[in-house]
């Protein structure tokens, strides 16, 4: 009989046929590290980290493309694997702008850490996802020294000519992986690599700015970027993501029922995040609204306090003038019109708690069914 | 949805008619787009050519108004081929007879005459419909917002349920829903004729036991009046006071005119919102409440799935959660109604809602659950009429094609038909708090087509007048590939420039929805 089993590092571990070892290994939460693979998408096998050692076999294979084979015997941390993903992170970080990692100034904190980085390339940003950042992460793991190393200097300018999304070509690592999120989850097709060689960049439609493209804005390409290549702009001028709090919700607009990680800081969403890829309905996926469209919970033009009309015009009240004005006027006109008199719209905007607290209200206190919402409309 | 929203990339062919997906349900419809990826079939039956018609097999235009009558057309061609599921037909459902006798004159000859659909792409829809191993119908308010609209839904059911595409994996008959608890506000009863999981008011028992629960008597059995009949009401004096909770009818409802009259006629009006819009402009009395990211509780999705809402920010300033404030008022007019929290309300809410009863948010914390959901140990329903419909066997309605309530004629030469565009969202008191999406999509158009706008003299970018029988609006032209000769499409978002100052309010009869997707309108230079 065929027994469905392979080693991951001593690990006697079941496979399905046809999948691959980082499938098996990421399911049995054995950590390969990978900066070009992304979940549900054909491998593309550029980034060249996520390489094993296989028992008898000479040459390390990448393990997000390579389809688990009965009885294989693979190694995941083994000195060769690790020698060979130092030589191809210090490529990596060879290849653009991601000195962050590298150099031994003489400096505490990473502001001035990442000035002087600055005064050495020219370059004038900080790096906005320095701490949240895949390939320095690597770097540190595989103790990647750099130091000494030419600095590619990068031939495409910085877009900032839409309101979502900042392109740091200095930063892409041509992982692909946002290709992948456009083309094949979203399916929106409105980026691919252009160009070759020296020149390879990830371009829109003729190489035109997103805002001319077919961009549709919906952000996937941010998420799985594992660099600073692609960031959110207003989050970026918000400031930094560490010491944000992560919260799992719905998204608050269509009926899809989006699970999203709303990452807040000081009492304000500072950015949004599709959920767990695993986690239905969306897995992950968000659009432009959903992803870029919170400003308005924290808007200024909030209401802040109840409202009454006197004389014509709406002024401030207290809640308890409000709402007893509100008991006085629904008791009176139940009283002299009849129950039927009286109409409620609920909203298919806030919870099923307040849409049945809406509807107890209405038939139990105003005694009437007049009541329903924005179903139709 | 009868199934979920993953089911969609396992279906073998789906048909997506009414539905502007790429930019309503942007997410659900990258599950199409993969679909069509992985080699699955895809026919479109839009009157505009939509974002996903770019991923179609086909992309098939009908008039706007004459769904009955391409849907029947299709089963015409089914039944005449002998295409259709006869184990299913005859152990599910009943009525064939009657289907099949209406469906009879609806040749693809007569039916591309109605609906300028060619003949021969509704026999190949019908054949490929038919013969796909299992088939997913999703469609949207381009089916329901028409005074035929319960007949274009029972008419969808039909022809799934004639091939047998109900009940299992990757086929069903999915109306997407346009708002984040649309279908929990249904559920929980927010509705004039029933109480939550739809158990009628005037059904004695149901009532009896919810006074019980309720601790109260007296209660109506007299199903309420629907949203569009209660403006109907206040227009003529009948309707005194309302209360309304996040919703902006002055940008949203059907000839806007008319509901200003009506809620300008009301002797008491109160609105509680997150901002003031052009509603609560005219309210006595505003209430603040507190959004989306402020509270606990949970909103069901368009695939019936109950998932959790958090809180995440504290709300601004004095804020209340709906609840909170309705409670309060209930109090003050002396009934005491007093929860600890969301939660509390949410085991009231399961322990007098058969659908709902085995959820828990415990159950719901990491991933929801679909309702129905009868009992703690039950793990959900992801795929409805598995083994029988609700009434036991499917009933096929014999229906025939009317036409929409107002047409084009020499004073308004056009079809109207209005939605959403991408980067706004319903009346855009939210979206259009976010400068990026303003920049996207700054303002009103009118979407029409190259020859049409040629005939006018103008082009993108020139001011128009639009009007209609009830009301005119002005706003920029847009010529786009998207729109057929002879209508226009103009998203409602805009205050400014509101596309209901247009609609026409004729109701289905049954569902009382206005007819948005059609109506006669004129366009003229503008004066502006």
């Amino acid at each position: 009989m065929e027994r469905n089993i392979i080693a991951i590092n001593e690990n006697e571990l079941t496979f399905e046929p046809g999948e691959t070892i980082l499938e098996v290994a990421q399911r049995n939460k054995i950590d390969i590290p990978t900066l070009c693979h992304l979940k549900n998408t054909i491998p593309t096998t550029t980034c060249k980290i996520c390489l094993v050692e296989i028992k008898g076999e000479s040459d390390l294979v990448e393990s997000c493309a390579t389809k688990a084979k009965q009885d294989m015997i693979i190694f995941t941390e083994s000195s060769k694997v690790i020698k060979a993903r130092q030589k191809n992170i210090s490529k990596l970080l060879a290849s653009g702008n991601h000195n962050c990692a590298i150099r031994d100034f003489d400096t505490n904190d990473w502001t001035s850490f990442q000035l002087s980085v600055l005064k050495s390339d020219g370059k004038e940003d900080l790096c906005p996802v320095w701490g949240d950042c895949e390939l320095q992460d690597l770097a540190y793991r595989y103790q990647v020294i750099t130091r000494g190393m030419p600095l590619n200097e990068c031939k495409y300018e910085t877009e900032r000519a839409n309101p979502f999304i900042i392109r740091d070509f200095s930063r892409c690592i041509l992982c692909g992986r946002c290709v992948k999120a456009c083309r094949e989850i979203q399916v929106n097709n409105a980026i691919e690599f252009g160009y070759s060689g020296k020149d390879l960049k990830i371009i829109a439609k003729n190489d035109a700015v997103l805002k001319d493209s077919d961009c549709v804005f919906c952000g996937e390409c941010i998420q799985v970027c594992p660099v600073g290549a692609l960031v959110p702009d207003k989050a970026f001028r918000d400031g930094r993501f560490t010491d944000t709090k992560k919260v799992r919700t719905t998204c608050a607009f269509c009926g899809v029922g989006c699970q999203v990680d709303l990452f807040v800081q000081n009492n304000k969403i500072v950015k949004i995040d599709g959920a767990d890829v695993d986690l239905p309905p969306n897995n992950a996926s968000l659009c432009v609204k959903g992803r870029f469209g919170y400003e308005f919970v924290a808007s200024p033009k909030r209401l802040t306090k109840p409202l009454i009309k006197k004389d014509g015009k709406q002024v401030e009240a207290s809640w308890d003038e409000a709402l007893d004005l509100v008991a006085r006027k629904l008791g009176s006109i139940k009283e002299e019109f009849g129950p039927d008199s009286q109409g409620f719209l609920t909203s298919a905007r806030i919870t099923n708690e307040e849409n049945y607290i809406a509807q107890k209200f209405t038939r139990a206190v105003l005694k009437t069914n007049n009541i329903d919402h924005c179903a139709r409309l | 949805m009868t199934n979920t929203i993953a089911d969609i990339e396992t279906s073998d062919l789906i048909l997506v008619t009414g539905s502007n997906t790429t930019e309503n349900h942007p997410v659900l419809s990258s599950f199409v787009k993969r679909a069509v990826l992985k080699g699955k079939k895809l026919y479109v039956i839009d009157p505009r050519r939509v974002g996903l018609t770019d991923h179609a097999n086909k992309w098939l235009r009908q008039f706007p108004g004459t769904d009955i009558a391409w849907i029947n057309g299709l089963m015409h061609v089914i039944i005449k081929e002998n295409l259709h599921n006869k184990k299913f037909v005859e152990d599910r459902t009943e009525n064939f007879e009657a289907l099949k006798e209406i469906v009879e004159k609806y040749t693809p000859d007569y039916v591309e005459n109605i609906t300028g659909i060619k003949a021969d792409d509704i026999i190949e829809v019908a054949r490929q419909f038919a013969k796909a191993s299992v088939a997913s119908i999703l469609y949207c308010m381009g089916i329901t917002q028409h005074t035929c609209g319960t007949n274009n839904v029972k008419s969808l059911a039909n022809l799934s349920m004639l091939c047998g595409h109900l009940g299992k994996p990757g086929g069903g008959v999915n109306p997407l829903r346009g708002q984040n608890n649309v279908q929990g506000a249904c559920d929980m009863g927010g509705l004039p004729n029933v109480f939550t999981a739809y158990q009628l008011v005037s059904n004695d028992e149901a009532r009896k036991n919810y006074e019980k629960v309720w601790n109260t008597t007296g209660m109506s059995a007299t199903p309420g009046l629907p949203v569009t009949e209660m403006i109907q009401k206040a227009f003529e004096g009948e309707l005194k006071s309302l209360f309304i909770i996040g919703e902006n009818p002055l940008v949203s409802d059907p000839d806007l005119n008319h509901v200003r009259k009506a809620l300008a006629n009301l002797d008491f009006f109160v609105v509680q919102d997150i901002f003031q819009t052009e509603t609560t402009a005219i309210a006595d009395v505003v209430l603040p409440a507190a959004c989306f990211a402020e509270k606990d509780g949970t909103f069901s999705n368009t695939e019936r799935r109950v998932q959790r809402v958090r809180k995440a920010v504290d709300a601004p300033g004095q804020a209340k959660q709906d609840w909170e404030i309705l409670c309060e008022i209930a109090r003050k007019m002396g009934y005491e109604m007093s929860y600890e929290n969301s939660q509390d309300i949410f085991k009231e809410i399961a322990s007098v809602t058969p659908s709902y009863k085995g959820i828990t948010w415990d159950r719901i914390d990491k991933i929801g659950i679909h309702w129905p959901c009868p009992d703690e140990a039950h793990e959900g329903t992801p795929i409805l009429h598995t083994t029988q419909f609700t009434r036991g066997k499917g009933m096929f309605h014999a229906i025939d094609h009317t036409p929409p309530a107002e047409e084009p004629d020499e004073q308004y030469p056009y079809i109207l038909t209005t939605g959403r565009v991408l980067y706004h969202y319903h009346t855009g008191t939210m979206t259009m708090k976010t400068d990026g999406l303003n920049m996207l999509s700054p303002e009103c158009f009118v979407e029409i087509s190259s020859t049409d706008a040629k005939k006018i003299g103008l082009d993108t970018g020139s001011m128009v007048d639009v009007s209609s029988r009830r009301g005119k609006i002005s706003a920029k032209l847009k010529v786009s590939s998207k729109a057929v000769d002879g209508t226009v499409f103009i998203p409602f978002h805009f205050a400014k420039a509101a596309a209901n100052e247009l609609t026409n309010a004729k109701l289905d009869p049954i569902a009382k929805i206005p007819e948005f997707k059609v109506c006669a309108i004129k366009i003229e230079p503008g004066t502006v």
